[in-house]
This record gives C-alpha cells, sequence and structure tokens, in this order.
C-alpha cells in the first residue's frame, strides 16, 4: 500500500514546458508545489554539454534523452478493424522523458495559430457551409479566441526570446513578416536569426510565386537575451544539433534555460525526479482529486496529497493517466460519446527534395528553425472552395541539419550502399535541399485513444492504445501543399525535384513529427470537451490538463507556442479565480 | 545518570545560563548591524560544516600545515561560545587569542580581524548571540606534531601579525577609508587574493595581487589595467560582487561560494566603497612576458576555434552574463595560470543569484583535450586580442590535471 506523505497545495505531473510554467506561476502565487517527474533531472552543463552534445549516434539513433518503451509504450493500429500492437522502438514520434521534457530536444519553431483555427467549425460553416465539413470530421472550436490568447502567447516569446519578425501589429500589416498572422500587441522580444543561402533563394523564388515570405519565428536565439526571469540566453549558433538533442550553447529556448534555475529557487518548489505518477486520486464524490500516487525507483509507492492537481505530462500520457484515474467519461467511436480520447490528431507533415549543380548550401550551417517560410497556404488563409479539402499547412526552407547520419540525401535511383552510394552522397550532401511543408491535421470520429485490452505496463496496468489513420481530406491537403512547394522550388533551377507528399495510411515506424494532439479537449460543451476554456476538467474542478492534449484538432504549425500560451492561460484563471473560489470556473 | 536527568539537567543550566546572555546587547540596531558586518565577513562560510547548522562549525580547513576544524560559534554554552564574554570574543577577534589564553590559528583571519572597532566586533557578538545554539562538538586543532604545539605562534605572531584598529586615511575620501576598512578588515579579501610567505602569512609587499589556496589562483584585485581590476568601472565591480556576474565576468569556484553568502547579501554603499578602494590600490611593475612559440599559437588557435569559440566567440568577446569575455579579462592575464587549467579541465559552474539565476556552466575538458591541447589553447587566449600573460606549459596541465585526479578520490 502506498504511505501517505504530508500534503501540499500543488502537484505538478511532469516538468517539462507545461510542468515548469506552472509551478513557476504557481510558487509565485505562494503556494507550495510538489512537481513529480517520471524522467532524471536534467541541466545544461551536466546533461548536454558542448564537449558531446552533437552525437547523433547517441540521441538521433540511440534516442538517448527519450522515453524509454519499457518503461511505458503504447499500442498502434490504424482502424478499428486491426489489433493494435505495442510499439517497442519509437518510430513517427519521440516521446519525451526527464526535466524539461520535449522543450529539451524541439526545434524551436514558435508558431502562432491563426485567429480563425480557434474558432475552426464555426469559421468553415460561415464561409463554406456545414456541407464542406465531412460527415466523420469531429473539428470543434476552443472555446478561447485568438485575441483573448494573444497576452499569452506575448508572454511565453517573452519568456523564450524568440527570434522573429512581425507581421502585423495591432492589425497594421508589417513589411517582412508574415501578413496572415494574427495581430500582436508587440514585436517578436529579438530580430530573426541571419538566414543561410538556402532559405535566401527560396525566399525569391516564392516572392517571384507571388507568395509573402518571412523569416521562420525561431526559439533559437538570434542574439543575447534575459528573459522575464532574469534568466540569460545566448546567440544560437548553427550547430546544427538540435532537433533530437538538448542544447549546451543555452541558446534554445528550453525549461532549463528560460525557468527551472528561476524555480529551483523558490523555497516553496519541490521536485522529485525518477518518479511515476500511476494514478490521480480522487474522493468519495468522484468530483474532487485528492492527490497524487506515485512509484519510486525502489518500486515502492507513495501518496503525495494535494488541494489542487495540474497534469502536464506528455499529450497520449495524459490521456492515459485521465482513463487510468477514471476522470471523465472514456471516448466511444461507435456512439461519439464520451471524451476522454476523443479528437485524437497529429500533424500532415510533407516534402520535397531538389538536386542542384553548381551550388553549395553548407547544409551543416544549421539551426533548429532558422529558415524562410510562406503562410499562404495554411489554415484557411487561401480559398478552398473547389479543392475539395479543408486545412492547410506552411511551407518553407528550413535549414535544421546537415547531420552526417541523418543528413544525406541522394536522388532517386541512387543504390542504397557500396560506391555508388558513397559517390552520390558526396556529390549531393552540399547541394540537394528538403524542403517541407507543415500541414495540419483535424480530428476524426475514427482517430481516438483507450486502454488497450491485451497489453499491460510493468506494473500491470493496460497500455494506452492508439487508433489512428490519415484521412482523405488531409492526403488531398498535402498533395496540394506539396505540389505548391514543389512549384516554388522549381523556380530555383533544380536539375531534379522529387516530391514526398504525405501518402496513407499512417505509418508509425517512420518518423515525421512529435505533435500529437487531443484526446483530451478543451471546449465550451461537456458533451464534446474534457476541460472547459480554462483547461480545467469538467468532471473533478481542482484538477487542470495542459499541453496539446487539449487542442480540438491540430493546425498547420507546430505546437509549442500554442501549449505555452494556454499554459499561461490556465495560470491566469487559476491565479486571479480559481484560487479566490475554487471550483467549477465554467458552470457545467 | 539516567536520560531524563541528564536532559533535565541541561535544561535547567540553560535556563540559570540565560539572565546573562540576556544581560548583552539586545538593542534590534546593534544586533541587526552585528547581522550586516558578519555577512560581511562571510563567518558562515567557514563556521559551518557540509550539511552541518549554520555557525556550528565543523568544516575541515586545509592548511599548509596540515587540517584545522572551524569550530561551533553558535550560543551553545558546551560546545559553542554562550559562556564566552564580550572581553573574551573581542580578544579572540582583535588578538587571536582562545577564551583559556591559547594562540589559535590564523585559519581564523584575525590578522584582519584585528582592524575591526571594538563597537562592530560587538554587534557581531550579540548578534550570534542571537542565532540557534546548536550542540556540535568540534576539536579544532588536527595538526599534525609539531604544528600541534599553539606556542609555536607567538613566533609567528611576531612575524606576520601586527595588533590594531583600522586607521583611515585623511588623505582619502570616506567612500575609500569604507572600503579600506572592509577590505582589510572583516571581508579579509587578502585571505585569499594576497600570496603568502614560506609560514602561511600574508606578504604584505603583495597585497591583493593574487594568491594560490587550495588548488585555485585568487586573482589580483588591485588597481593593475591588466591583471587587476583596474580596467572595470566601479558599476562593473559592484555587479560583479552583487549578482555574481557583469558584462564580462562570472564568479565560480571559491568566489562563487563568497558571492552567495556575503557579497551578494551587501549593502550597495559597502559593495561601491569596496570598488573605490580595489581600483585605487596601486599596481606593481608588470612582468615582463615572453611571446609564445608560433607553432603553439597555431595549435592553441585551432583548439581554440573549435572547441571554445561557440561559446566565447572568436574574438573572445563571450556573450554577456551567460559567457565570459576572454580579451582584455584580468584573470585570463593571471600570471599564475592554476584557476585557469583547472576550469578547462575541471569546468566551472558560474554562481547563480536572484538577480542572475542561470548560473552558466563550462563544462569539463579533461577526457577530451590532452595536456599540451590545453597548455597550448591557453596560451593562444592569454597572447590574442592584446592579452599578454606567460604561456601555460603542459607540464604545468599535467601537475593540475594530477591534483585535481586525487583531490577526487
Amino acid at each position: 500500500m502506498a504511505r501517505i506523505l504530508p500534503a501540499t497545495d500543488v502537484v505538478v505531473i511532469g516538468l517539462g514546458w507545461t510542468g515548469s510554467i506552472l509551478a513557476h506561476e504557481m510558487c509565485e502565487a505562494g503556494l507550495r508545489v510538489v512537481a513529480i517527474e517520471r524522467g532524471p533531472w536534467r541541466d545544461t552543463a551536466t546533461d548536454f554539454p558542448t564537449t558531446y552534445a552533437q552525437d547523433e549516434l547517441r540521441y538521433h539513433i540511440r534516442h538517448d534523452l527519450f522515453l524509454r518503451p519499457a518503461q511505458e509504450t503504447v499500442t498502434m493500429r490504424n482502424n478499428t478493424s486491426q489489433n493494435a500492437l505495442p510499439m517497442r522502438t519509437w518510430g513517427s514520434f519521440m516521446p519525451p522523458n526527464g526535466v524539461g521534457g520535449g522543450g529539451v530536444h524541439w526545434n524551436g519553431q514558435t508558431w502562432r495559430f491563426l485567429p480563425s483555427d480557434f474558432r475552426l467549425r464555426s469559421h468553415l460553416t460561415e464561409r463554406y457551409g456545414a456541407k464542406a465539413i465531412p460527415e466523420d470530421m469531429t473539428i470543434q472550436d476552443w472555446g478561447v479566441t485568438y485575441e483573448e490568447l494573444e497576452p499569452h502567447y506575448d508572454r511565453f516569446e517573452y519568456l523564450c526570446g524568440t527570434s522573429g519578425k512581425a507581421g502585423n501589429l495591432a492589425g497594421k500589416t508589417q513589411p517582412g513578416g508574415n501578413p496572415f498572422e494574427g495581430a500582436r500587441s508587440r514585436e517578436y522580444p529579438t530580430p530573426p536569426q541571419q538566414q543561410p543561402y538556402a532559405p535566401t533563394l527560396f525566399a525569391k523564388a516564392a516572392l517571384e510565386a507571388g507568395c509573402h515570405p518571412f523569416p521562420q519565428p525561431s526559439s533559437n536565439l538570434s542574439q543575447p537575451y534575459t528573459n522575464t526571469l532574469g534568466m540569460k540566453l545566448g546567440p544560437c549558433t548553427y550547430c546544427g544539433f538540435c532537433e533530437w538533442f538538448g542544447c549546451g550553447n543555452y541558446s534554445k529556448a528550453s525549461p532549463q534555460t528560460t525557468v527551472l534555475p528561476s524555480l529551483v529557487r523558490k523555497l516553496n518548489f519541490e521536485a522529485r525526479t525518477q518518479c511515476e505518477v500511476i494514478r490521480i486520486n480522487k474522493d468519495a464524490s468522484g468530483k474532487q482529486a485528492t492527490g497524487v500516487t506515485y512509484v519510486d525507483t525502489a518500486g515502492e509507492e507513495w501518496e503525495q496529497p494535494a488541494d489542487l492537481v495540474i497534469l502536464c505530462a506528455f499529450q497520449m500520457f495524459n490521456v492515459r493517466l485521465l482513463l487510468e484515474s477514471g476522470i471523465g467519461k472514456p471516448y466511444d467511436p461507435a456512439t461519439n460519446e464520451g471524451v476522454i480520447g476523443r479528437n485524437f490528431s497529429y500533424q500532415t507533415t510533407s516534402g520535397v527534395d531538389a538536386f542542384f549543380e553548381n551550388k553549395n548550401f553548407n547544409p551543416f550551417v544549421a539551426s533548429g528553425a532558422v529558415g524562410m517560410i510562406i503562410d499562404d497556404y495554411n489554415g484557411d488563409n487561401f480559398d478552398h472552395s473547389g479543392l475539395g479539402f479543408v486545412g492547410g499547412g506552411y511551407m518553407g526552407a528550413g535549414m535544421t541539419n546537415g547531420r552526417p547520419i541523418e543528413g544525406l540525401r541522394t536522388p532517386p535511383g541512387t543504390p542504397a550502399w557500396g560506391a555508388d552510394w558513397k559517390r552520390a552522397v558526396t556529390d549531393n550532401y552540399p547541394s540537394s535541399y528538403g524542403f517541407a511543408a507543415h500541414g495540419s491535421c483535424y480530428s476524426y470520429r475514427g482517430n481516438a485513444m483507450d486502454l488497450d485490452p491485451t497489453y499491460i505496463d510493468r506494473f500491470g496496468r493496460k497500455l494506452l492504445r492508439m487508433t489512428f489513420d490519415f484521412h482523405d481530406n488531409e492526403l488531398k491537403m498535402s498533395q496540394y501543399l506539396t505540389d505548391r512547394l514543389a512549384e516554388i522550388v522549381q523556380k530555383m533551377g533544380p536539375k531534379q525535384v522529387v516530391k514526398h507528399p504525405r501518402t496513407g495510411p499512417y505509418n508509425s515506424s517512420v518518423y515525421q513529427t512529435t505533435h500529437l494532439c487531443g484526446g483530451a479537449v478543451m471546449g465550451t460543451d461537456p458533451k464534446t470537451s474534457a476541460l472547459n476554456r480554462y483547461l480545467q476538467s469538467w468532471d473533478v474542478s481542482n484538477l487542470f490538463v495542459m499541453g496539446a492534449t487539449a487542442f480540438p484538432q491540430n493546425a498547420g504549425y507546430n505546437p509549442t507556442n500554442t501549449v505555452g500560451a494556454l499554459a499561461y492561460w490556465a495560470a491566469q484563471a487559476i491565479r486571479t479565480q480559481y484560487l479566490k473560489n475554487p471550483g467549477p470556473l465554467v458552470p457545467v | 545518570m539516567s536520560a531524563r536527568l541528564a536532559a533535565a539537567i541541561a535544561g535547567l543550566a540553560l535556563f540559570a545560563a540565560s539572565p546573562k546572555a540576556m544581560a548583552q546587547g539586545q538593542e534590534f540596531d546593534v544586533i541587526e548591524r552585528g547581522h550586516v558586518l558578519a555577512t560581511v565577513g562571510d563567518c558562515v562560510a567557514c563556521h559551518t560544516a557540509p550539511g552541518g547548522k549554520p555557525f556550528s562549525g565543523g568544516l575541515k580547513i586545509e592548511t599548509p600545515f596540515g587540517i584545522i576544524a572551524s569550530p561551533n560559534i553558535t550560543p551553545d554554552m558546551d560546545t559553542g561560545i554562550g559562556r564566552w564574554t564580550d572581553a573574551e570574543f573581542v580578544r579572540a577577534m582583535h588578538e587571536g587569542i582562545g577564551r583559556n589564553g591559547e594562540h589559535l590559528y590564523p585559519a581564523f583571519p584575525y590578522p584582519y580581524y584585528t582592524k575591526v572597532t571594538t563597537s562592530d566586533v560587538l554587534a557581531i557578538r550579540a548578534w550570534l548571540a542571537t542565532i540557534p545554539a546548536v550542540r556540535n562538538e568540534v576539536v579544532s586543532n588536527q595538526l599534525p606534531f609539531p604544528f600541534s604545539i599553539r606556542a609555536d605562534l607567538i613566533g609567528w605572531n611576531g612575524l606576520n601579525f601586527k595588533e590594531g584598529r583600522f586607521v583611515p586615511s585623511a588623505a582619502k575620501p570616506a567612500v575609500w577609508n569604507r572600503g579600506a576598512y572592509l577590505v582589510e578588515g572583516l571581508g579579509h579579501c587578502g585571505a585569499c587574493h594576497t600570496e603568502k610567505n614560506v609560514i602561511g602569512g600574508d606578504k604584505s609587499d603583495r597585497a591583493l595581487l593574487g594568491g594560490t589556496l587550495g588548488g585555485w589562483f585568487a586573482p589580483n584585485i588591485g588597481g593593475d589595467m591588466r591583471r587587476g581590476v583596474g580596467g572595470w568601472s566601479n558599476e562593473q565591480i559592484v555587479a560583479y560582487l552583487k549578482t555574481g556576474h557583469n558584462d564580462v565576468a562570472a564568479a565560480s569556484g571559491p568566489m562563487a561560494d563568497v558571492v552567495t553568502q556575503s557579497t551578494s547579501r551587501m549593502a550597495p554603499a559597502d559593495l561601491q566603497a569596496i570598488a573605490v578602494y580595489l581600483r585605487d590600490q596601486p599596481p606593481p611593475q608588470d612582468e615582463p612576458t615572453a611571446k609564445p612559440d608560433d607553432v603553439v599559437m597555431k595549435t592553441g588557435g585551432r583548439v581554440y576555434a573549435t572547441q571554445c569559440a561557440a561559446c566565447h566567440t572568436q574574438p573572445g568577446s563571450g556573450v554577456n552574463g551567460l559567457f565570459p569575455t576572454l580579451a582584455h579579462a584580468p584573470n585570463i592575464q593571471s600570471i599564475n595560470p592554476t584557476t585557469l587549467i583547472r576550469a578547462v579541465l575541471q569546468g566551472a559552474k558560474s554562481v547563480a543569484t536572484d538577480p542572475a539565476p542561470t548560473g552558466a556552466a563550462m563544462p569539463a575538458f579533461d577526457w577530451k583535450l590532452s595536456d599540451e591541447q590545453v597548455a597550448a589553447a591557453l596560451t593562444y587566449v592569454r597572447w590574442s586580442w592584446g592579452n599578454s600573460a606567460p604561456s601555460v606549459t603542459s607540464s604545468q596541465v599535467a601537475d593540475i590535471r594530477k591534483a585535481l585526479r586525487k583531490e577526487g578520490d
């Protein structure tokens, strides 16, 4: 049986981006906070120092920073007619682990979603009519507007020191920025990163194509920055080891570089690492959480009572903990009823490879989020009439890496090994380039999460089961985006262009992106959402759930900035409303 | 005697002793001033063992002659200084003489504290009487024979100790004199930053020009433009002491603890006074240094470009508040390279303070770079961008590598 610990005010489950932000906010509110993290403590100089952080084999191939599937994994199937099987090695997404979470090894793309993304069903119905939305597409409005989130986007960006150029300041379009973005209250904290050669050429071609190129907003900083908590960040060195890696140069915004050193100085904060929360406990009424139960590395069970529980784990583990704890009604795709596991979505990525002559792109001069981008084909920035799909994505020339294992690109028809392969690698390494489109992924009745009936973890608990496939809408959109991207790339004068639109079925074994979304979404109706507009559980009012778990569907952007904005939005609601009068912030 | 009876007697003793303790200064302003002064003196640093209660002593201090454990200075009646009279406390601070008339070892920096006014010493005494009493028996003298003979110190004092309070200089402004009082007295900066003679006394003609202690070289903090803090502004010195960082440098190693426990908690006016005084210290005749071999510079330049420049930048400018500037940096140009070698081999963690919480750190390179590479890189850094300092040899690196390995055992 679990041993019971002295009660605390707040327990935070998972010490990644949202856990760090919420713990800091709750400490600032004067509350005693215990954060429980199942992975190890991680610190820049100790765990990813510049002396060895650039180790592709260790981090990219051998997944050093990521969760071990032996500790927890998921089972996967494309549809309900299949038997789900456990993932024994990670593939299309990389569940984070340890203090800092995904914030340690993200690329730093720091996007805001479009204003129309937050009222997607209403917006599309208004513009194209209800019939434009496929019958099994379960997209919905978020219950929060862009305008409400704007100050919180701003806070997260100023925490990170994000480098970029505003395209819309208080409604006025700014030259050089993204003209499609929602209004910003002020400029980015730091100017855009300097663009390498290939992105510069892409921007020129995009301009010729009538599009609106701009520098990708990046939390790999262009210059030294001191954030709102007094934390210092340095300029990015373009080392090209960003995604999959921790940054040893203090130049990528992460919980380690922006929050944690300030948080650990607070006497009302405590972190317990290598401790895995296995359940959120409820009182007899089932309407209040009483705390959590966790297991340490000795296998001992501990109960940590708390007045407020904030669930800050990675998307799928948030969903699993809610299902395990019996909080919220599990979703049933057959009846389309229930909320936990509902509206699970992903990201529809695609690419265009181009092979040039007499070009040297120096691909190793790279940074996670540097690049020139167009947003002309994202969300509803373009007329979808007659296209047969809704949604879109950004596209462009990012310059994330030219790493020696991953960064080798050869033209179709090249043998996979031997002298000809080596020659092709040598010839094409400097002069080939991979362009990317980053498409939305809307939610569907068939894409859901529940507990697996067969496979269990080391504690005997059921694993989470993932049922997911790309739908026609996303595949058509991906084809369309990839074609538009290839048209622009063609203007750059390559000798060969190879299109890689996303095709079905969804393949979980090849890396695409770690942007898993939904499963316990926010909204205005407790029948179709697990959380209210403040990310508070409809069912258990002293439980808040952070992260992309709350996205009703995913937009054509990387999620981190929206995750950060929602964290500050929820933190503000807790501090200004909930603590004064604990209970549901939205009447049920 | 039963445990309960012993406890009752101990309780009674405490009760009986209280009125005497109460007779000492209880005025808030005296106690508060004592707290401020004890912070300047950084008493807590030596009088607290790792993991121990503050001021309860037991820290093992390595001296060239052996180990001395710091005594318990909490008001505990039996193991602390609860039974000391004010006069005994003042005598210890001013003369280095213990309660029973024994000579105290100069690991206790009474050669500095003798300069502190009696009124300030009594204020510290008043504050120390208010902190929680901790029962912790410490055997201070753990020195080997013959150094264990305290009478040896009569001779030592004759050579190294001059009793007497601080005398302000009429020619200098009040702020300078305040700085001098703090630096030469309670601050005991010279305990680390002044070179020692063979018997551990200060070389008074080398005051504040840097000293070696515990495997570190505490740099020159005098007014030398190249190797001291003469090239820094008062504001840079104050920021360094207050936050552990300024735009060009960061405190790490033993100085990190000094910042944490002492200087970050000091009044800005006192830090300003210290800055004024330090910058006014006359520089010594600079030692001419020979330009290193071109081959060494080339090797060092390569190591620097691949291993160091990502953070410290190719022109050695560093990054404000994060990575120290190397160009024109005083500690980089220290005559003695011990601390630099140590930082490269072992890494260095800068201090984190409330206003500068990042506490950026440099990783260790001992596993990655050979003695020759470390020596060449440091020589390169000490001779680039207008810097000038003696070359670092691979045997110097080898010696420190060996010493660090021993330290780690």
